[in-house]
This record gives C-alpha cells, sequence and structure tokens, in this order.
C-alpha cells in the first residue's frame, strides 16, 4: 500500500491538547499514522503518512485544534531547495517518494515526491489558485504574489480562479515561534494540495458570545469540543455531564453524534432561572435553557434529559452504561462546591416546611467529588469508554502520581490550561479497563491536592503582601513628604 | 422528562430503599415532540432497556398503544418496532406530574418536564 504524505497544519494555542486530541481522534477512527519527523511543541506542523486521503478528511472533520491538512508535494530549509525538490519531482516517475536512504538525521527536507502526484491537478479542465501562509511573518500582497510567481514552471495548464477552484496549492513558510526574534529567511518551508481543513468554524459558530444560554463558568466553545474529542463521543452514544451547570459539554457531545444526559444539584441552573450572566441583561428569556441551547445549534434531536440531583447519592440504574462521561465539576471558587447535608444532628422537617423546601448543602469537597466520579466512572462506563474532567490545582504543587485514580481507570491523557501564574487546571482523560469494579473504600484524604483551601489560603497571602506594599508605599511617601517640608532635599 | 430517562432512574438514594425500580409515573401534562429518526441509536439502546419497565410506563400516561408487550427477535431490521420504539422512548414527554418510589413512596416532582431527584437534608442525614 502506498501510503500518502501529509502537513497538518495545527493553530498554535493550547499546545498541550494537540497530541491528545489527535491520537484520540485517531483512535476513534481507527487510523493508523506514521511520523517521518517528531511532533515538536515549537512547531505548529506535523509531517506524517496515512494511509488514504480519506482517512485524512476524517482526521480533518473532528479535529479542533487542527486549521488545515495538505498533501505535501515539497518540503525545505531554505527556498532554493524547496524550488530543487519540487522541480526533481516532476520528473520522479517512480510513484514513490524519492528519499536518501543515507541521510540518518531523519530530517525529510531532500525528499522528492512522485509526480504522479503533481500531474492530475495540472490538465486544462482543472481550474487553480495558490495560496500564501506565512507563520510569524507577514507580508503585503505584492509580496506574496511575488512568491507564488517562482512556482511558474509548474505545468499547471488550467485556469486560475480565486473562488472554488478545482485544486488549491499552498505554499507555507514557518518563521519559527517567537514573535520577537523573526529571522530574516524562513527555517522551514512547504508546499502542497491542500486537502481539508480542520473544525476552527465550529469554535465560531459555538461561541458563547452568541449562545442563548449561558451561565458563569460555561465552558469555552474550543476547549468543550475538544473534551468531547478526547472522550472519542461517536454517532449514538450515550454521553452523561453529571456536573451539567448550563450544558455547554452537552452542546459539544452532541455535535459529535452523542445522546446526551446532564445532571446537576443547581435547581435554578437547570430551570435556567439564576441571574443573567450577560451585562445589562435584567432577566433570562423564556428560550433560555440547556434544550434551547440544541435547539440553536441544531442538535436538539440528541437531547435526552437533565435532572435535578445530588451527585453525592445513587441515581441510575445499577446496570446502566454510558459510552462516555465528560464534566467540568464546581472548584469551590466561582462555583460552590455542595451536596444535600446539615450539620445539625437528629434534624427533622416537618410537613408544613416541606412544600417549597429548599434543602440545605454543606460543602462536598474536591476530593470527595473526585473520589466519588471515579468510582461512578468505573461502575457506569463500558469498557474501552471514558471519563473526561477537569482537574483544578496548585502549578507547583503538580504530581502526577496525586492525580485521581481506580483500578479500574487509566489515566490516558492529561494536558495543563494555565489559569493565573499561580494555578492551572488539567483535562484528565481516563478509559475504563475492565468490569471487575471493586468496593473501594471511600478515601476522605484522597487526592492531597484541596484546591479550594489552597486557592483561597494563596488569595490570603496575596491580598496580605500587598497590603504590606502598600502601606510600605505611604509610609516612603509619608518620609518624602516630610523631606519636602524639611526642605533637605537635593 | 423522557421514557427513556424514566427506564433509567432509581429512587436508591433514599435510605432503606434497596433498588427504587422502577419508579411509577403520575403524569399531569405529556406533550409529543418531533426527534428525528435514528435507527443505529434505538438499535444500540433498546438491549439497555428494562422493556417492561418501558411498556408499562408508556401505558400509564396513555402513550402505549400498538407498542409489543416485549422486544421482537431481530427487531434490529423490524422498523415498524423502532419506530414505535422510537416515539415512546424519545417523543414523548412527561411535562408536569411526579415520580413515586416504589419501596418507600416518597414522590419527586417533575416540573417544566425536568425531574427533581433531590431529597432534603433530613432524608440524607
Amino acid at each position: 500500500m502506498l501510503w500518502r504524505r501529509y502537513l497538518l497544519w495545527f493553530a498554535h494555542e493550547h499546545v498541550d491538547f494537540r497530541n491528545a486530541e489527535m491520537q484520540s481522534i485517531l483512535s476513534v477512527l481507527d487510523i493508523p499514522i506514521k511520523y517521518i519527523e517528531k511532533p515538536c511543541v515549537r512547531k505548529p506542523y506535523w509531517i506524517v503518512e496515512l494511509p488514504t486521503e480519506e482517512s485524512a478528511r476524517k482526521i480533518a472533520s473532528r479535529s479542533v485544534l487542527l486549521k488545515n491538512c495538505i498533501e505535501l508535494w515539497a518540503r525545505a530549509k531554505t527556498e532554493s531547495q524547496l524550488h530543487t525538490n519540487l522541480k526533481s519531482a516532476l520528473n520522479n516517475s517512480s510513484s514513490k517518494w524519492i528519499v536518501n536512504e543515507n541521510n540518518l538525521n531523519e530530517v525529510s527536507d531532500t525528499h522528492v515526491c512522485p509526480s504522479s502526484l503533481i500531474y492530475p491537478c495540472c490538465s486544462v479542465d482543472k481550474s487553480f489558485k495558490i495560496e500564501v501562509e506565512t507563520f510569524c511573518k507577514h507580508f503585503s500582497m505584492k509580496e506574496k504574489v511575488d512568491k507564488i510567481e517562482r512556482f511558474s514552471y509548474l505545468p499547471m495548464e488550467g485556469a486560475v480562479k480565486l473562488k472554488k477552484p478545482d485544486v488549491t496549492l499552498s505554499y507555507l513558510e514557518f518563521y519559527g515561534d517567537d514573535p520577537n526574534n523573526v529571522p530574516e529567511e524562513p527555517y522551514d518551508l512547504f508546499f502542497g494540495r491542500w486537502i481539508a481543513d480542520g473544525q476552527r468554524d465550529v469554535i465560531q459558530f459555538h461561541s458563547l458570545k452568541k449562545r442563548q444560554f449561558i451561565g458563569n463558568t460555561s465552558m469555552d466553545a474550543q476547549l468543550a469540543l475538544v473534551m468531547a474529542n478526547q472522550a472519542r463521543v461517536a454517532p449514538g452514544d450515550l454521553v452523561l455531564d453529571p456536573f451539567v451547570g448550563s450544558g455547554s459539554l452537552l452542546v459539544a457531545a452532541a455535535h459529535f453524534g452523542g445522546y446526551v444526559w446532564g445532571s446537576d444539584i443547581d435547581f435554578m441552573m437547570i430551570h435556567a432561572r439564576t441571574r443573567p450572566t450577560r451585562v445589562g441583561q435584567k432577566a433570562r428569556t423564556k428560550e433560555e435553557s440547556i434544550r434551547g441551547n440544541m435547539k440553536q445549534y441544531g442538535t436538539s434531536s440528541r437531547y435526552l434529559d437533565v435532572l435535578v440531583s445530588d451527585f453525592s447519592l445513587p441515581m441510575w440504574r445499577e446496570d446502566l452504561k454510558f459510552d462516555s462521561i465528560i464534566t467540568d465539576p464546581p472548584y469551590g471558587v466561582r462555583e460552590p462546591a455542595e451536596k444535600i447535608g446539615i450539620d445539625r444532628p437528629n434534624y427533622i422537617l416537618t410537613e408544613e416546611h416541606l412544600v417549597h423546601h429548599v434543602p440545605s448543602k454543606v460543602e462536598y469537597a474536591l476530593p470527595h467529588i473526585y473520589g466519588d466520579l471515579l468510582a461512578f466512572a468505573a461502575r457506569h462506563l463500558r469498557v474501552g469508554g471514558r471519563l473526561v474532567t477537569w482537574y483544578p490545582l496548585v502549578r507547583e504543587e503538580y504530581r502526577e502520581e496525586h492525580l485521581p485514580q481506580h483500578p479500574c481507570l487509566e489515566l490516558v491523557a492529561n494536558s495543563e490550561q494555565v489559569l493565573s501564574k499561580l494555578t492551572a487546571r488539567r483535562l484528565l482523560t481516563y478509559e475504563k479497563l475492565h468490569d471487575d469494579v471493586p468496593n473501594m473504600p471511600v478515601d476522605p484524604h484522597g487526592g492531597t491536592h484541596n484546591f479550594r483551601e489552597k486557592y483561597f489560603a494563596m488569595g490570603e497571602i496575596s491580598r496580605r503582601e500587598k497590603k504590606m506594599r502598600r502601606a510600605e508605599e505611604i509610609a516612603a511617601t509619608a518620609a518624602y513628604k516630610a523631606k519636602m517640608a524639611a526642605g533637605d532635599v537635593t | 422528562m423522557k421514557l427513556i430517562t424514566h427506564n433509567m432512574l432509581t429512587s436508591k438514594c433514599i435510605k432503606g430503599v434497596l433498588t427504587g425500580y422502577p419508579l411509577a409515573i403520575n403524569a399531569t401534562d405529556v406533550k409529543v415532540t418531533e426527534v428525528d429518526y435514528n435507527p443505529d441509536f434505538l438499535s444500540r439502546v433498546i438491549p439497555k432497556l428494562d422493556w417492561e419497565v418501558l411498556w408499562t410506563a408508556a401505558n400509564s400516561i396513555g402513550h402505549g398503544e400498538g407498542l409489543p408487550k416485549a422486544v421482537e427477535p431481530k427487531f434490529e431490521e423490524n422498523e415498524e418496532f423502532l419506530k414505535k420504539a422510537h416515539k415512546v422512548l424519545l417523543e414523548v414527554e412527561v411535562e408536569e406530574g411526579y415520580l413515586t418510589c416504589p419501596e418507600s413512596g416518597r414522590q419527586f416532582p417533575i416540573s417544566k418536564g425536568i425531574p427533581n431527584m433531590l431529597l432534603t437534608e433530613a432524608e440524607v442525614q
């Protein structure tokens, strides 16, 4: 089988999620991949081989972090080498890449592609255009046209057409990832045929700015979609978010064909009766609901239900298996982490109090939430199903071995999103290994990261520091003024 | 609340309740909304159901007409059967009413289509 060589060009953000998302997509689509060069986080591209063009298109149809996919015709470290490679390719009738086997440093910058990739695009009935993309350096339209003209030796016989041509050729120059240190000449250059764009458009389509119903902690559209990919949501899957809030994760899961359930302890949130989140909005409108959001995106047929329930108590049938569980539990900072309860012993509610009674809540500490969540996932995921959850922590205290664990679950991905200088959250992806679920004792000390306590303790310290600094400044100013008044300032 | 949800729901959160299944439905308002028919999804979900519970639930809210009492063999190829299942599982919804625990009699209200499964602080002590 002749594999084809592709350039996968990524958006240069959420870099720590790139490999995790791609591996999840490759496994859900069952597509093998070969790396021509080892991926590097400082480069927004991968050079790979895939079995078919169809597999490249499928990957692009799922990936949110992928910008586009190019069938590679030439790649080089200098412009002249790129043109040399491409010209040689026109004469390579071997239908294979010419690879210098003696080149041990594994850089593919002198490889020559088979002419059979190029000629079918050149016929007189194929309209075409050439696009120029430069990373980390800006060029004027005139400069870009000059770059295109240097490809005039290509035997393109078709007409140039800028809108929807039959063939789009892409020329890319990479000037490194440091905008403060841009070189004169690019580090890396690529030329090839555009195959497909990734799902960057869906991020705009799902943007929270235009979503009907949002809450204070609604998940950003891009990360929600990445989560659904991490969970390997496939058409017809049963997906649950047990801390559903305003349902951002359900929207993303349903986008990839999942049928979604959500539950949350917050009655007002589930009924969309919390105070409006948007500035200037006085009251929630009737259309605002999780279901309304799914209607907005055309996925309401995959809305199952949302329920008001306390995750610390069992609700689902023992033998129910979900294909995936995607969630973002409350960290106890911007949303309270609570369960039903009361600290008073022998508390009894009278009959008259029961009507419209709002139950009191006690803290549901983070280690308990994650303990319950992993135990729940171990019981209620199908084998091979995935739990995808965020985990907040203080950055300098992070130890991988302290992350929540369960004997039935394997941690398959772990990507960091930095929130502030001191804090971050990690997107953890667990895969269920087997159905042999032990009765795990609830470990009240499970997980040494108690994010909430530490977060506020940290805030306390920085507040105290600020006060002290301010006091010093005032004292210094006062001393300076006193000196001024005494007239001994030189 | 759709009947697919009802089929998966228990009241075993209540102290002393063993299975809490199936919950009885009392509906004061039932509506039917159109949902895209997806035979692949139905074929995957039907084996997970307690069909008898579904049949009883559908009849208890007046939408059991013509629904077979048992899952038919080779149901995946039986479009007529799948369409009936589709309707009761996904299109019929209890808007207002309550669910009742079969063991304790505890009621859980359903309002605007959303069941409230919360207990009170006294019940979880």
